[in-house]
């Protein structure tokens, strides 16, 4: 009952909430990205060890490294979790522009008044 | 019929919240125990910790996560700098076509 | 934009630069890399694009000078990889000389290559400014 998994799964409710209930495009898009950002949450505190320390050499962990090796948390998931937050940012951008276009040629933002197929 | 539709979306996200918090909170390793992944009857150890014990002297980086995006996981970042293209290229298009259309 | 806006960001704009250089080529040895630090330099450029408008900022960095930087970016990515082919093994594969663990210039071609990365977010970030904002 620790308090990463918690608000991760709020963060991935509150996404959820959000797409099922607003009635604006751009609403939509932040409720993904929230959504994203919960994943992403408990993606990390999954590699977490008790009294760890960053994966990462400083000056005074280079003569011993096995008891380096023995002291970090997970360095995997980080490395994953940073390649999905550049690829969140395509989509968010993706999807910006495609609603742009649909109020341009719409003049509307409600996704339920977009659904005829030529105006 | 809008009235019953939103108090049934209203259930089912509540519903959906609850379920996700007791299942995240009773995962089998507790929270804190990183080496130990429990698969069946056996506890193994996990690519990570292989990652730490040989990362700095095989490629001579003092940060570990960077020499696991280039070096151990090249092929997954080369992918992300196409996806990268690939939607500058698309939000190009998309406003090209727009001020066309005008 | 007022007077204070502007001339705050003129003054501002040069350490923020220098900051998002920084991040990018000590990328092995703290924290960050090529895609935080590509993305403090667009940061900066934006920031002047804010107080300015748009068609200044054209003015000194054109679209197609900005796709050129996308393109340099990707070409040293790929130069690199097939580096490693004909010198060594495999694609990507490390040839250069590795150094001390903890100097600058160790970790044989991963400072390279978060340079490419570097330039390569850069430039997106740029372009997708200049797409949205220039009606």
């Amino acid at each position: 009952m620790s308090l990463n998994y918690v608000i991760a799964m709020l963060l991935i409710t509150l996404g959820l909430y959000c797409l099922l209930f607003k009635r604006n495009l751009i609403k939509l898009i932040i409720g993904l990205s929230v959504m994203t950002d919960g994943i992403h949450l408990f993606l990390i505190s999954m590699g977490y060890r008790t009294g760890g320390i960053a994966p990462i050499v400083t000056g005074e962990s280079t003569s011993n490294l096995p008891n380096f090796a023995s002291r970090a948390v997970d360095p995997l998931p980080q490395a994953l979790v940073l390649t999905s937050i550049v690829i969140n940012i395509c989509i968010t951008a993706m999807a910006l522009s495609l609603s742009i276009y649909a109020y341009r040629h719409y003049g509307t933002l409600d996704p339920s008044k977009i659904r005829r197929l030529s105006e | 019929m809008e009235k019953v539709q939103r108090a049934l979306a209203l259930v089912l996200v509540i519903a959906v919240g609850v379920f996700l918090t007791l299942t995240a909170s009773s995962i089998e390793p507790p929270f804190g125990s990183f080496p130990l992944r429990q698969v069946g009857t056996e506890i193994e150890t996990s690519v990570g910790q292989q990652y730490l014990e040989n990362a700095p002297q095989q490629t001579g980086a003092a940060n570990v996560v960077t020499s696991i995006v280039w070096g151990y996981r090249g092929y997954d970042t080369l992918g992300e700098s196409t996806v990268l293209f690939t939607a500058v290229v698309g939000v190009l298009m998309a406003f090209r076509a727009m001020r066309r259309n005008e | 934009m007022t007077i204070i806006v502007r001339t705050t960001s003129r003054l501002l704009f040069p350490f923020i630069f220098l900051f998002g250089v920084y991040i990018v080529l000590h990328g092995h040895l703290t924290p960050g890399g090529g895609f935080p630090g590509g993305v403090i330099i667009a940061a900066s450029v934006v920031m002047l694009i804010l107080a300015y408008g748009i068609e200044r900022a054209q003015q000194r960095v054109s679209i197609l000078q900005a796709e050129m930087l996308d393109i340099i970016g990707s070409a040293t990515i790929a130069v690199i990889g097939i580096l490693g082919i004909l010198l060594g093994a495999y694609f990507l594969q490390n040839v250069f000389p590795l150094g001390e663990l903890g100097k600058l210039f160790s970790a044989g071609n991963l400072a390279l290559l978060y340079i490419g990365v570097g330039l390569k977010v850069t430039a997106s970030i740029l372009l997708i400014f200049y797409a949205m904002l220039s009606d």
